[in-house]
């Protein structure tokens, strides 16, 4: 499904990283970057409630605003029952939505957030996520101190929180179109290739954006995947020529391989993952890009991996799905 | 597409893992982590005056104390990362799977945490390791008498 939006504008984002995100080549682009995986709090769990608060308060300065403006919080994460989210904001007393895409997260949260300001019941959304690079170690492969070793297509889920708030208030930056992907099946089973996984959710959704709006890949100045990582991406262009017949090689990129130093920072294999991938380089260096108008139009489509470890175990195949949202800047 | 022809477009973006190369390492490794038990013996042997046997059961608790101490220390999990099955298969492998469990879960308390966790990978080893050693012990009754 594509909806059109003619009224919602980007006020802010926030953006906190980890220590492996600081090292990468983004780090400029972060508003906080917290050289220690517990930032401060005893436990991992704890630690990624803070980087998700803690945009969530740098956000409110950037734009100047009261939390008592926002009308809003729409915000989910990976950890079972969505826990942080939820215990993020018990501070804010805000109405929350809770909500789960896997690593599509942050779109999910734009596009429910924009339907809200288009519909005109709410003025000012902020749509948060995060995710921790131990929380998810633990909740869905091995002990952190394990040290399994892990083949090249395996992805490193991001550590770190983000935050945009959206607005009907004029900026420069709007929400132009969204894409809510389907969930897609592809029979793949390997959790440590979660490119596989989610190339053909993506292309699904790039190609159904696309063509409902009778636009080509051109019309963008930058379409990014979420976290398909160095052979997701490859994947994801082979299979967007032989199954949609389509081009994307010129104007196209994954937040996974743009979020580390993938030559220097070997722990990260085939790239990042995790809810907050995406968002960080969205947020961070897509946003910077828009504000400065050397893209002017860009269409972020976040991926996400819907399963569980019962039902990986289980035999299951694993789920994905993909959504999208096209940004403007305003001339 | 059909999901098999899209196996195909997956499979040929897959990279190649140095197999050969992972083997050389745990191969080396691994016989490092010999030599290092079969020199313990001698020591133990030599300086505590203890059977061969004793000194064996010597070298495997200081083998295990070893592991469980570095991975308390953070480090262990990169040599195990690095050196692969050339810590895993020995009795460190063991050691650390329990220690990084019980690391791990310290913060559910002691019982819901470290209790019910600390056998999360290393249970599958006991397990089907006295699972083998009855059915070995069976076979070698049945061929050679006891």
């Amino acid at each position: 499904m594509t909806n059109q939006y003619k009224h919602v504008y980007v006020k802010d984002t926030a953006t906190v990283s980890g220590p492996y995100e600081s090292k990468g080549p983004l780090k400029n682009y972060f508003d906080r970057s917290y050289d220690d995986l517990y930032n401060g709090e005893d436990t991992w769990e704890k630690a990624e409630v803070k980087l998700m608060q803690d945009s969530i308060d740098i956000l409110l300065e950037k734009a100047n605003r009261s939390i008592h403006d926002v009308d809003l919080m729409v915000a989910g994460d990976l950890l079972n029952q969505i826990t942080s989210s939820c215990y993020a904001a018990k501070k804010y007393a805000l109405p929350f939505l809770g909500i789960y895409s896997a690593c599509a997260t942050s779109i999910e949260g734009i596009i429910i957030a924009s339907t809200f300001i288009e519909g005109k019941q709410a003025k000012n959304v902020i749509a948060s996520t995060a995710s921790h690079n131990m929380c998810s170690e633990k909740q869905f492969r091995n002990p952190t101190e394990y040290g399994a070793p892990k083949p090249m297509t395996a992805t490193f889920t991001a550590t770190g929180g983000a935050s945009i708030l959206l607005t009907d208030e004029k900026t420069n930056i709007r929400v132009e179109s969204t894409t809510i992907g389907k969930v897609t099946d592809m029979d793949q089973k390997d959790p440590l290739h979660m490119g596989a996984v989610m190339a053909p959710a993506a292309a699904d959704t790039i190609y159904q954006h696309l063509s409902n709006l009778k636009r080509n890949p051109s019309y963008y100045d930058l379409i990014l995947t979420g976290d398909l990582g160095t052979y997701g991406k490859e994947i994801l262009l082979d299979y967007m020529k032989k199954e949609y017949n389509m081009d994307l090689s010129d104007n196209y990129n994954d937040c996974g391989t743009l979020l580390y130093d993938l030559e220097n920072q070997k722990e990260v294999l085939a790239g990042g993952s995790g809810p907050v991938c995406s968002a960080l380089v969205n947020y961070g260096y897509v946003m910077d890009m828009l504000r400065k108008k050397e893209v002017k139009r860009v269409l972020l489509v976040a991926t996400g991996a819907l399963f569980s470890p019962t039902f990986a175990f289980q035999k299951q195949p694993i789920l994905s799905t993909a959504h999208a949202v096209g940004l403007e800047v305003v001339e | 597409m059909e999901k098999k022809k899209y196996q195909r477009i997956v499979d040929s973006h897959k990279p190649v893992e140095h197999r050969g190369q992972n083997a050389f390492i745990a191969f080396v490794t691994g016989g490092i982590v010999g030599v290092i038990g079969q020199l313990l013996i001698e020591l133990y042997t030599r300086f505590l005056d203890v059977s061969t046997k004793d000194a064996s059961v010597f070298m495997i608790i200081t083998l295990i104390f070893i592991a469980s101490l570095f991975t308390a220390m953070g480090f262990f999990d990169k040599w195990v990362n690095f050196c692969r099955c050339g810590l895993i298969i020995p009795i460190t492998g063991f050691a650390h799977s329990m220690t990084s469990a019980a690391l791990e879960y310290r913060k559910e308390g002691f019982v819901t945490g470290v209790g019910s966790n600390i056998f999360k990978l290393a249970g599958t080893v006991i397990l089907y390791g006295v699972v083998s050693a009855w059915f070995f012990g069976l076979l070698r009754l049945l061929i050679m008498g006891g």
